[in-house]
């Protein structure tokens, strides 16, 4: 009897846990559409997601968020570009060919990296990136989105690797011999069966930091230059949705039109964000599918 | 069912009664602007030296969420660097509070180029247009040949407001300027960028960076204070009503030379 009451406790105490991050996440949910929706009706949809220019505080103000959402596309993709080869290349490397003493040591270094405060990054962009990308290319200024994606791109590796990594290592051994059985050498194992097979895990790892990076706020606030414009090239200062959200809301009218406009920006950016972690979840789901 | 609804009503009383931490007795909330943040903290640092039974809590988060905190009863002085605007008078009123304004400093907000620039003045137009895009390189207004690369501050600060009402009349900045989130963050990209040119608050002026006379005058300490400078704003605190108690008792602290001197140490300009 005791022993069941005190199981049930812990049940229940275990089960309003859970609940408390389900209150939470609606809870956010709620308040983002209440503050957000009165200028989809005021401004208009097309014209909120699909205006090209952001003068919140003028008379008349300007809300279109299309060069908001582009430039956060825009140094997410710069940062994929960066992280993908080398989370992905650290990955093989620590689950197939590092000596196992060198794979203790570089792996905890790699997670590391995700223990760096953004701030910090965010500095040593302005401070010795952003000056070193405006000499080596001759540009008038070092903060734009290049500068930005390479430090995203730094940002999003512990992710793509970690996770890489774990798919890889769960590759069935039973794969590898086959593979070796059938004459195959080691390069040829690890690039024709084991990254296929891992790859809905390596998917996965990709779209997680894909999720890092367009979500990443203080570091494209201080480096990604902060212009509002269309980008047209990688060298040009680009604003980011989270960038705009971060260094408006303090200063804005509570209950203004800007303000429900930040609101609106942090709908579409939780849409694409929220899409990113559908399609891994469905794609880690798959994953185990068929390996299992 | 019932349980969890039992269970999340005791959660919802868990967070409930951890969250209003209003301000009574002794204690003292400021919030608001970051501009006006360092003078709150300097004076409130002093202020409870000499008073060791007051407690001051001082915030940053900016104007609008200064002001905001001040309607919603949250905060006993709200700190803002621009004066509070119509809709949120009307906010105000409607909820019973009656914002008092006190203008406690002057701030001027300085021209900066890098040091290398050749240039060292402006006039009110060239400045205009340069920012809104007339003129982007430096030959047209007596340097080097070089690109002009704008820095400006987010628009929704209240030094952007300041210097787009007074240098800009209002017009757009170029959509292309780089917008930064602080003082501090322009002054340091202008001192990395040869071709740069930005505005700070004079308290932010450093060899770093080199200051540009506007209408032929210099910004300083004094030039903002005879109003012979053109580009200078008033900071204000605003409380409820006419300040009472210790709210009144810090206002005039502020207000009073020792505290004016304090607001001079933090780089900002007396109103005395």
């Amino acid at each position: 009897m005791q022993r069941r009451f005190k199981e049930k406790l812990i049940r229940d105490t275990f089960l309003v846990f859970a609940c408390v991050s389900f209150l939470f996440l609606t809870g956010i949910i709620i308040i983002l559409v209440k503050e957000g929706s009165p200028i989809f009706k005021e401004y208009g949809v097309f014209h909120l997601i699909c205006g090209k220019s952001w003068y919140p505080t003028y008379e008349p103000p300007d809300f279109g968020i299309l060069p908001l959402v582009l430039g956060s596309l825009w140094v997410t993709s710069g940062a994929l570009i960066i992280a993908v080869p080398l989370g992905i290349g650290s990955a093989i490397y620590i689950s197939e060919v590092a000596h196992p003493e060198i794979k203790k040591l570089v792996k905890p270094v790699i997670e590391l990296l995700a223990g760096i405060p953004s701030v910090v990054y965010g500095f040593f962009g302005i401070v010795i990136v952003a000056p070193l990308v405006q000499e080596f290319f001759g540009l008038p200024v070092g903060l734009n989105a290049f500068t930005a994606s390479i430090l995203l791109g730094i940002m999003a590796i512990p992710t793509i690797t970690s996770i890489s990594e774990d798919a890889i290592s769960s590759v069935p051994q039973s794969f590898k011999e086959a593979s070796y059985a059938l004459g195959a050498n080691r390069w040829e194992t690890t690039v024709k069966v084991t990254v296929p097979a891992a790859a809905g895990g390596i998917s996965t790892a990709i779209i997680l930091g894909m999720g890092r990076a367009i979500g990443e706020t203080m570091t494209v606030l201080m480096v990604a230059g902060g212009a509002a414009v269309i980008p047209r090239s990688f060298f040009q200062p680009v604003r980011t949705m989270t960038a705009t959200i971060a260094a408006e809301m303090g200063e804005t009218v509570v209950g203004s039109s800007h303000y429900h406009a930040l609101f609106a920006i942090a709908i579409v950016l939780f849409v694409i964000t929220l899409s990113f972690n559908i399609i891994a979840d469905l794609l880690a789901q798959r994953f185990r599918r068929r390996l299992g | 069912m019932k349980k969890i609804i039992a269970g999340l009503t005791g959660v919802m009383l868990l967070i409930g009664s951890a969250l209003p931490i209003m301000a009574g007795g002794s204690k003292l909330v400021l919030t608001g602007s970051t501009t006006v943040f360092p003078i709150a903290q300097k004076t409130a640092e002093v202020y409870c030296d000499n008073h060791p039974e007051v407690e001051i809590s001082v915030r940053g988060g900016g104007s609008g969420g200064g002001v905001a905190a001040l309607i919603d009863g949250t905060c006993d002085i709200a700190n803002a660097s621009r004066p509070m605007k119509t809709k949120e008078l009307f906010k105000a009123r409607g909820k019973g509070i009656d914002p008092v304004a006190h203008v406690i400093a002057m701030d001027g907000i300085a021209v900066i180029v890098h040091p290398e620039n050749s240039m060292d003045k402006l006039s009110m137009v060239q400045l205009k247009d340069i920012y809104t895009g007339k003129i982007s390189n430096w030959k047209r207004v007596g340097g080097k040949r070089g690109v002009i690369v704008v820095v400006s501050r987010d628009s929704a600060s209240g030094t952007f407001e300041c210097f787009n009402k007074m240098a800009l009349k209002k017009e757009k900045v170029r959509p292309d300027a780089l917008l930064q989130a602080s003082n501090q963050t322009v002054a340091m990209t202008v001192s990395k960028t040869p071709g740069a040119i930005g505005y700070v608050g004079i308290g932010y002026l450093s060899p770093q960076v080199k200051a540009l006379k506007v209408n032929g005058v210099n910004p300083s300490k004094r030039t903002v204070s005879n109003g012979t400078y053109p580009i200078a704003r008033p900071l204000y605190m605003y409380t409820d009503g006419k300040p009472k108690g210790l709210t009144g008792r810090f206002i005039s602290f502020i207000m009073s030379a020792k505290g004016q001197k304090l607001v001079e140490e933090v780089g900002f300009v007396s109103v005395k």
